[in-house]
């Protein structure tokens, strides 16, 4: 399998990696306009999302206040730590209740992971050759799948990269914005007459 | 320990009591259900630095709350739906420290005078229950000052011909224009309508030890990560530098102890979930037209009225594509608005007429664009064509828009009670709304959403499209659940105990010390933001318990 541009995934399997990516590529493809999600790092993205309780802590909440692309701290990258709640909300958001009654208070959550590993199977093992028209009909015959991988291209594409996408803020300049501006924001000037 | 005041919720209710009770020397705990992001848990007397410019965060986590899959609430249009037709996310206002105010982008208009007595003014509507504040305009002026001075609010006096009287200045001037609303506002005065720069407690100038805005662009939904918002910042900071106030972040409040006509304090589910009670001479709810009432009803309180009369905006929302980027990613979201819509014109009347209503009322009018890329992708569809409509970007970079906050009625069916089924993660059943928009509303948004599309048109657009929230036509669908949160009603302000829950000074009737300090108390809706007013009727609340007067100076 090709990994382009990235690091070994650290939840999903180099399969379903694989399948991710190519699913990522025909949602967002390559363009004279700039690049595609997976150059951008948007299967490292879902990765990351799916995976978030693998580190500590979690990367659910990047830092503040700044990211240091305009000046100030690189705070971003100090992922916030979760409280009890907190910890409660995204485990049944990511991995779902799994049986557990503290997860089950009003009946059982299907988690993103299950939700992935059963999307990504049903696209096909022979997914990430097959040509784009192809794939876009697999993907387009499980709409619940697709209507969840597409919010997560999109917040992989185009979030902070912080997160693991938008590598570079790559995808930002394909399309002329700037991304988090603080500490500098914008002069008077540049508000009323840019 | 008894303090002299338990206060629920530390928004910007809960903390303009906070502010004037502690400063009259009494002794406050205010009890957050959410974190604290606001706040240097170091030191509660300066700003923390947890907020910052990132849309996942904010729009797509939950960083201020509630997360609905631990705090959902249920939504339904009428009975007619069973016990509920959606479960999730229904008008949430942040829970978190600083409540609405750390989300809000700062718009804090006042009412108009006329909106205290729609009923006196204009008459009856046949389906809903309008009736006037027992509050005039002139008694809540000086609180209105007090308020405006506390989180510093910028302005352009007499820019709006139709405000009512001030008593003083704005306390600083309005900030730098947004350049899309510099041609919005030009091609509303061509058509004769009347914009002016929205009041916003968003500092233009160094103000109270926070800086002057810098215009970074993330405003709306999202905390500012350099505190020039002043809502309700400044106050919390005001009320832990007396050294009198106590705060109580990741605490919920599960009842409200109430013995003959007193209240003892509460009982609370700490963040550690062991429960305690907090003793207290006063109790003052201030968790928001949603919370306040859930707390009422899980008290065991069932006065007819609490969770009767819920309104939120009718938002009507407009959008245009422009020929050229509109730069709405630059400046405070939201610098300029126009009221035109809520006084009316002949044609506004005709059009009540021919809707079979006695009169029709708009709301402000908001002169917006749209910045965040996460969002607008989601709009468009995936494949080829994503990246060429990433790049022209018809509906972000050369997109303006008006969102009109139309004023809702109040109708006995729109209302909040206790979900039958569904808990939070503390197990405590969460607010189930019924609501649904009555002819009014339908009609205002049928008449006002044209012509503000042709102003749109006037300001050179393409193209023009006319929405609204909660969407028209299928009333299961999730478009039913309305966008706006500014919440209002459900513990109805009022002189008669059979009519309304809580008296002309915030009391709950027959009851001698429990208070309500949000905007659930609101009697009608306006078309305007609920903040100020419901911040300005917090303090007239907290003075006139604490036997004190509201003071305007100047905080420097």
């Amino acid at each position: 399998m090709t990994r382009r541009g990235g690091s070994a995934p650290t939840w999903l399997s180099d399969d379903e990696f694989a399948t991710l990516s190519a699913a990522c590529d025909c949602m967002i493809p390559a363009s004279e306009k700039g690049p595609g999600a997976v150059a951008a790092g948007v299967p490292h993205y879902i990765d990351g999302l799916l995976g978030a309780f693998t580190v500590e802590p979690p990367r659910i909440w990047a830092g503040g206040p700044t990211s240091g692309r305009m000046g100030g701290e690189a705070a971003f990258v100090r992922f916030h730590k979760l409280t009890a709640l907190d910890e409660l909300a995204w485990r049944m958001r990511i991995e779902g209740s799994l049986g557990l009654p503290e997860r089950e208070f009003n009946g059982p959550v299907t988690g993103w992971q299950e939700r992935y590993r059963r999307g990504l199977t049903a696209l096909g093992e022979d997914f990430a050759g097959a040509g784009l028209d192809e794939q876009a009909v697999r993907l387009r015959s499980d709409q619940e799948f697709a209507t969840l991988l597409y919010q997560h291209v999109c917040e992989g594409m185009y979030g902070a990269p912080e997160y693991g996408g938008n590598r570079d803020g790559v995808a930002w300049r394909a399309i002329g914005f700037a991304g988090d501006t603080q500490p500098r924001g914008w002069t008077d000037a540049e508000v009323t007459n840019p | 320990m008894t303090v002299d005041a338990v206060i629920v919720g530390s928004g910007p209710g809960g903390s303009t009591v906070a502010d004037v009770l502690t400063a009259a020397g009494w002794t406050v705990t205010i009890v957050e259900k959410g974190r604290n992001h606001l706040l240097d848990p170091d030191d509660l007397t300066r700003p923390a630095h947890d907020f910052s410019n990132d849309e996942i965060k904010f729009h797509n986590r939950y960083f201020l709350g509630p997360d609905p899959l631990i705090e959902p609430r249920t939504f339904r249009t009428d009975e007619g739906d069973g016990d509920h037709s959606f479960v999730g996310e229904v008008n949430s206002v942040p829970s978190t420290v600083g409540g609405g105010g750390t989300h809000a982008d700062g718009k804090v208009p006042r009412f108009m005078p006329d909106d205290f007595r729609l009923h006196s003014l204009l008459g009856p509507q046949p389906e809903a229950d309008v009736a006037d504040w027992p509050v005039t305009y002139d008694e809540l002026e000086p609180y209105y000052a007090e308020v405006e001075t506390a989180v510093g609010v910028a302005g352009t006096d007499g820019a709006n011909p139709f405000a009512g009287p001030r008593s003083g200045p704005f306390p600083m001037q309005s900030g730098a224009a947004m350049y899309g609303a510099t041609l919005s506002t030009a091609a509303a005065e061509r058509l004769g309508y009347h914009p002016y720069p929205a009041p916003t407690a968003v500092n233009s100038v160094p103000y109270d030890g926070r800086p002057a805005c810098n215009n970074c662009g993330f405003c709306a939904y999202f905390g500012c990560p350099i505190h020039a918002k002043g809502d309700p910042v400044a106050m919390l900071r005001r009320a832990m530098a007396t050294g009198r106030a106590e705060l109580l972040p990741e605490t919920f409040v599960s009842r409200v102890h109430i013995d003959g006509r007193r209240s003892s304090g509460v009982d609370v589910v700490g963040p550690d979930g062991a429960e305690r009670f907090i003793a207290a001479r006063h109790v003052v709810l201030a968790a928001g037209a949603m919370e306040t009432p859930r707390l009422l009803l899980l008290s065991g309180l069932d006065h007819p009225v609490i969770g009767r009369y819920l309104m939120t905006h009718f938002q009507t929302i407009v959008a245009g594509s422009l020929p050229f980027r509109t730069h709405a990613e630059r400046g405070r979201a939201v610098t300029h608005v126009h009221d035109d819509m809520i006084v009316g014109d002949a044609a506004s009347r005709a059009a009540a007429a021919e809707a079979g209503l006695p009169w029709i009322r708009g709301g402000m009018v908001e002169h917006s664009g749209a910045a965040l890329p996460i969002l607008e992708a989601k709009i468009y569809p995936w494949g080829s064509a994503h990246p060429d409509l990433m790049a022209d970007s018809p509906i972000r970079a050369r997109l303006w828009a008006f969102i009109m906050q139309g004023e809702d009625l109040p109708y006995a069916h729109n209302r909040l009670d206790l979900d039958p089924s569904i808990r939070d993660a503390r197990g405590f059943p969460v607010a189930r709304i019924t609501y649904r928009p009555g002819r009014h509303e339908l009609a205002a948004c049928h008449h006002f959403g044209p012509r503000l599309a042709d102003i749109l048109t006037e300001m050179g657009a393409e193209w023009t499209a006319v929405t609204s929230s909660p969407g028209i036509g299928n009333a299961s669908s999730p478009e039913a659940v309305p966008e706006s949160r500014h919440n209002m009603g459900t513990v109805r302000m009022g002189a008669d105990p059979a009519t309304s829950a809580v008296d002309p000074t915030g009391r709950l009737h027959g009851l001698d010390n429990v208070f309500v300090a949000d905007s659930s108390v609101f009697v009608t809706a306006s078309g305007y933001g609920p903040t100020l007013t419901l911040a300005a009727l917090a303090s007239r609340a907290a003075h006139l318990m604490a036997g004190t007067k509201p003071v305007s100076a100047h905080p420097g």
